[in-house]
């Protein structure tokens, strides 16, 4: 009966084989292909992150500046999304139909897995709705988040702002995700370490529906959220609001420093903005009104803006001529409206002539620096003009005219004092000399320098010989002190002793009698040393600067002040200097009248004539050589 | 009483010990699988495998009651239970439940059964009784179809319900007639038909066509040994084809490739018939006549992939296949369940540590995706011992069948053992992708009582014929 029993065989070896296959397959997948588990980890693993607060940032009187405030984003995940009603949603979230399908559908063309933004920042009663109501809502969540809030709306410019992170960050550090905020700007970016803290990360199970079962691994790899670390800033707030309260009519810049520190106490520039405008929902639409203004608030003066010194140079004039012993303070010029070289001239004012040094600084006169570049440059140390220019150039260099100063913001500029070998290019070798570029002399020509490096050698004078770099954070949450190339004194090549002649032109400058440039910056109680500045200035009228410090001995502020095509330096930036030195030094000002009266002196800015750079304006300003200085 | 400690004496307790494994591994991974809800403790009832305490306590008494009833019981009342079969398989589809758009179930008090499970096993019974029926010889043609008849009635009413899945368990019956001398020359075209079908799903019918002509002319050129007919013929069909193809350009009416290709091998067979008739030459109309088969057989399997499957079903075809690309839809199941299966690793992420089986990432993760949480928890060295225990369970079967002196007892082995095998392939493979999804149950390890029971069923039934192996059954 029983046929065929070789077939047998055929069974046997067919399943044996089969087998074999089946084994071979889960070993492919099971031992060889590691991508498996890396699916699997995705598929049941849901990180839901925690978003840290931002570090608040305090002014130097530990007054609160910069606060969270929470806002609320709508997330999605499309591919947990299940019809729903949409009516509803709409009801809630005050948003059209047709919204809703759009906010989807770019939602889903970014990923369908990954969460994305499907509403920014509703308000809290909305999100509050929502949430109550989310069950019906499958694959949307609610993300929150904070935003910037200011207690005031002031120091735009040295706080900065904070916006979502753009493709270069997210491709530059693994630590940002996709509508994370970032410092973009100011202390917000400069500090973006220690503010941002660490987000939290807990791991969740998740099952298919997306639900989350239990915490992964009991919470062993979740990571602690760790909020930002608050900054005191060196600002002061009062005198920051007032700055720019003083600031509001004109164009230009005002820079205040504790000497002894190297602290920024105040920054203004002018026109500024409000912080609030830059946050959040409506940053783009800001940002873009901003960028467009005319008068370009957006560009931070105080540290970006190049401009001529004026007449204040003459006191780093004078401290390099005592420095180099080719003038004493006991020099003395002859000066007859002006300086006369064959056809070459520039005016000066009327004033008593023949003056010495703390004369010459106390009636600025151009006659006089002029003959000192002379003196300088004639030195016989040297062997001709070029060695002794680069000298002269080494001595600003030390007190950091040349080269960014190094406060923390990323977008400081730095000056332009011209190196030798520029004058050789343009003149040829041997063939310039102190006439060629006496500009120099009286802060005009080729020399640039920002709003801070003024006020920066207002503090050098202050503190007689050195400064130290001037930064506006000054004490880190948890952190024992800050950088320590904030704190470091940078001496100057000038000797200590040149500077006493100085400091006491500067103090008749604002307390002489007759002759004295700026007797309106004169406060009753408190000496307060100056130097006034009027730059030429081919886009209009001239630029009014001043810069000071006080107390005389021990300072405890200097002040640069820069207000652009306003005119001679006495009557728009000494009475600001003074009344900024009088709110700091006394707390409130008790010239209120003057105050007023600082503030409705603005002239129409002239039209601008057709220059692009100011370089090529103030070189050809040199050759047209009619300077002309209080 | 002398009989029934006979039948003890002579039991294969080597299969009952793999049996017994089966399903203690196989519960041990139902309450893996479904452990995370539960809070009720082992027995929890409300759980699949608290439930699935109670089938298998009910198949170790169904186990009992095949052991004392007689040996000969089986072969007597085959076909009448073939016939009460059929007659239940035509009840489900009056007074069945819809559960997944298959009428497949009956709920009896709250417990459901699926009739189409027992089915295969009373037709293995029925199909055992005919081929040791008087005089009965496989090699004769109404014989053959008598066999195929009793094989095709339950899956015919299986598929009214519909379902595709169990339907297709039916064709594992061939290879119980393959092991009873069904010719080899059947199974040859059997196979060649089943390439068919795939390169139809995977190719253009038109190449088919062209390789399948190729092909003939090869095996003519081989059978008839002259090298010139072949090419003859070749350059015949070849020049019909391009007068065709030409005047179809001509005249733009763009008929398809494959219907061209038809249109020009006409002609040349009534030419090679006629000369086969006048010459008395009958090897080049047998090649015809394949040739034809194979035509009419690619026709209909293209019209019954768009027209009969369902598109569910054709979607899975063609993933499996490769033809279509779907991870979130079709592909899915597939997909996750070689994410659990592939995450498992070597050894495995230990037992009850599973995430994507118990997350309910697989879907039927209890049922026809079990193998899953093997794969996950217990590795590759869990996944190769269950297969190494399939494997050897099969071969003591082989071993038990073959040892048999009623061909009835030998019979009804491979019967149980072509079932059981191509539910074996059909799930692993499916699971680990090798396969189209098809829902069929992994035997003794996946949750459900129908197929427990009637694979358990199976099982004793032979051990009962097994024990009396040395009596004359028929």
């Amino acid at each position: 009966m029983n046929q065929y029993t070789d077939r047998r065989y055929v069974f046997a070896v067919a399943i044996i084989l089969v087998g074999l296959i089946f084994m071979i397959r889960l070993f492919q997948i099971q031992v060889i292909d590691k991508s498996y588990e890396q699916y699997a980890l995705s598929n049941a693993q849901s990180v839901r992150v925690i978003y840290p607060a931002r570090g608040l940032i305090y002014d130097r009187n530990g007054k609160i500046m910069v606060y969270n405030k929470a806002a609320y984003d709508i997330m999605v995940t499309p591919r947990l999304v299940e019809p729903f009603d949409t009516t509803e949603l709409c009801e809630i979230l005050k948003i059209s139909r047709e919204s809703v399908r759009e906010r989807l559908e770019s939602a889903r063309s970014y990923s369908s897995r990954v969460p994305s933004v499907f509403m920014k920042q509703v308000s809290y009663e909305n999100a509050a709705l929502l949430q109550e109501k989310m069950f019906q809502f499958p694959g949307l969540y609610v993300q929150t988040r904070t935003l910037r809030e200011y207690t005031s709306p002031i120091a735009s410019h040295a706080l900065g702002y904070v916006g979502e992170v753009d493709q270069a960050i997210l491709d530059s550090e693994p630590y940002y995700q996709l509508g994370d905020y970032i410092g973009v700007s100011g202390v917000e970016k400069a500090y973006e370490e220690y503010l941002k803290g660490q987000k939290g990360k807990n791991i969740f199970l998740k099952d298919v529906h997306n639900q989350t079962i239990e915490s992964y691994q009991n919470g062993r790899l979740d990571v602690t959220v760790e909020v930002g670390k608050n900054l005191t800033s060196t600002l002061d707030m009062a005198l920051q609001e007032y700055g720019e309260k003083l600031m509001s009519p004109y164009v230009g810049s005002v820079v205040a420093l504790e000497p002894s520190t190297g602290e920024v106490l105040a920054l203004v520039s002018a026109p500024t903005y409000s912080p609030d405008l830059l946050v959040g929902r409506s940053l783009g639409v800001e940002f873009g009104k901003l960028a467009t203004d005319t008068l370009n608030p957006l560009f931070n003066r105080a540290l970006m803006a190049q401009y001529p010194p004026g007449s204040t140079f003459k006191t780093i004039m004078a401290l390099i001529g005592l420095q180099e012993k080719v003038i004493s303070k006991r020099t003395e010029h002859h000066c007859y409206y002006g300086f006369y070289v064959g056809n070459i001239h520039t005016r000066c004012h009327l004033h008593e002539t023949p003056l010495n040094l703390i004369e010459a600084i106390q009636n600025s006169c151009n006659t006089y620096f002029i003959n000192v570049l002379k003196s300088t440059l004639q030195d016989v140390k040297f062997s001709n003009t070029a060695e002794a220019y680069n000298n002269w150039r080494n001595h600003l260099l030390s007190m950091g005219l040349t080269q960014p100063l190094g406060i923390e913001l990323t977008n400081e500029l730095d000056g332009n004092i011209p190196t030798p070998d520029y004058y050789n290019r343009i003149y040829g070798e041997n063939h310039w000399n102190y006439l060629t570029i006496r500009s120099l002399a009286i802060g005009q020509g080729e020399l640039l320098v920002t709003p801070l490096q003024m006020a920066n050698m207002t503090a050098t004078i202050a503190n007689r010989g050195y400064y130290i770099t001037p930064h506006l954070v000054r004490e880190i949450e948890g952190e024992e002190s800050i950088d320590e190339s904030l704190q470091e004194r940078h001496y100057t090549t000038i000797d200590t002793s040149c500077y006493g002649p100085i400091v006491d032109g500067m103090d008749l400058v604002v307390n002489g009698g007759k002759g004295s440039t700026a007797r309106n910056a004169r406060i009753k109680g408190i000496t307060v040393c100056g130097k006034t500045g009027t730059a030429e200035n081919p886009h209009g009228n001239d630029h009014s600067i001043f810069i000071a410090f006080a107390p005389k001995e021990n300072p405890k502020i200097a002040i640069a002040v820069y207000v652009e095509n306003q005119g001679f330096g006495t009557t728009y930036a000494a009475p600001i200097a003074s009344l900024m030195i009088e709110k700091y030094l006394s707390g409130e000002v008790k010239r209120g009248w003057y105050e007023n009266w600082v503030m409705q002196l603005i002239q129409p800015v002239a039209p601008a004539r057709k220059k692009d750079s100011l370089v090529a304006d103030t070189l050809q300003n040199n050759e047209s050589d009619d300077g002309t200085e209080e | 009483m002398v009989q029934r400690n006979s039948v003890f004496a002579n039991l294969d307790w080597v299969s009952i010990l793999l049996w017994m494994v089966m399903i203690g591994f196989g519960w041990m991974n139902i309450y893996s699988a479904n452990i995370m809800e539960a809070d009720g403790g082992v027995f929890d009832l409300s759980q699949r495998f608290g439930k699935q305490l109670i089938w298998i306590g009910a198949s170790l008494l169904l186990a009992m009651l095949m052991l004392v009833l007689d040996a000969k019981f089986y072969f007597y009342f085959s076909y009448l239970l073939y016939l009460v079969m059929l007659g239940v398989l035509l009840g489900v589809l009056v007074f069945g439940k819809e559960i997944h758009g298959a009428k497949s179930w009956f709920v009896i008090g709250g417990f459901q059964l699926q009739p189409s499970e027992f089915a295969k096993l009373i037709t293995a019974l029925a199909l055992a009784n005919l081929l040791t029926s008087h005089n009965y010889n496989i090699r004769k043609f109404w014989h053959l179809v008598k066999a195929f008849a009793i094989i095709a009635a339950p899956p015919m009413l299986i598929l009214l319900q519909p379902d595709l899945g169990s339907a297709l368990v039916y064709s594992a019956f061939i290879l119980v007639l393959f092991r009873e001398g069904f010719s080899t020359n059947i199974m040859m075209m059997l196979a060649t038909l089943g390439l068919l079908f795939f390169t139809t799903l995977l190719l253009d019918k038109a190449l088919i066509l062209l390789f399948m002509v190729i092909i003939s002319l090869i095996i003519y050129m081989v059978v008839a040994r002259s090298f010139k007919k072949g090419v003859v013929n070749g350059l015949l069909v070849a020049i019909v084809f391009g007068v065709l193809y030409g005047t179809d350009y001509l005249l733009k009416t763009e008929f398809s490739p494959f219907l061209m290709g038809l249109a020009a091998l006409i002609p040349v067979a009534l030419v090679i018939t006629v000369k086969g008739f006048w010459l008395r030459e009958y090897v080049q109309m047998k090649i015809l006549t394949g040739l034809f088969i194979s035509i009419v057989f690619i026709i209909s399997v293209d019209f019954a992939m768009k027209n009969v499957l369902k598109p569910h079903q054709q979607h899975r075809i063609y993933v499996t296949l490769g033809i279509e690309d779907d991870p979130q839809g079709v592909g899915y199941n597939v997909n996750q369940s070689k994410i659990a299966i592939g995450s498992g690793g070597f050894s495995g992420k230990g037992y009850l540590k599973g995430t994507q089986t118990k997350l309910h990432f697989v879907p039927e993760q209890s049922t026809d995706f079990i193998f899953c949480t093997v794969g996950e928890e217990w590795g590759f060295l869990g996944t190769t011992f269950v297969i190494l225990l399939y494997v050897g369970f099969f071969l003591r079967m082989i071993f038990l069948a073959e040892r048999q002196r009623s061909s009835f007892s030998r019979i009804f082995g491979y019967g149980f053992i072509s079932v059981m095998l191509l539910h074996f392939i059909v799930n692993i493979g499916m699971t680990i992708g090798l396969l189209p999804v098809i829902g069929i149950p992994l035997p003794f390890f996946s949750y459900g009582g129908s197929s427990l029971w009637t694979f358990t069923m199976f099982l004793f039934i032979f051990l009962r014929l097994d024990a009396s192996r040395l009596e004359y059954i028929r």
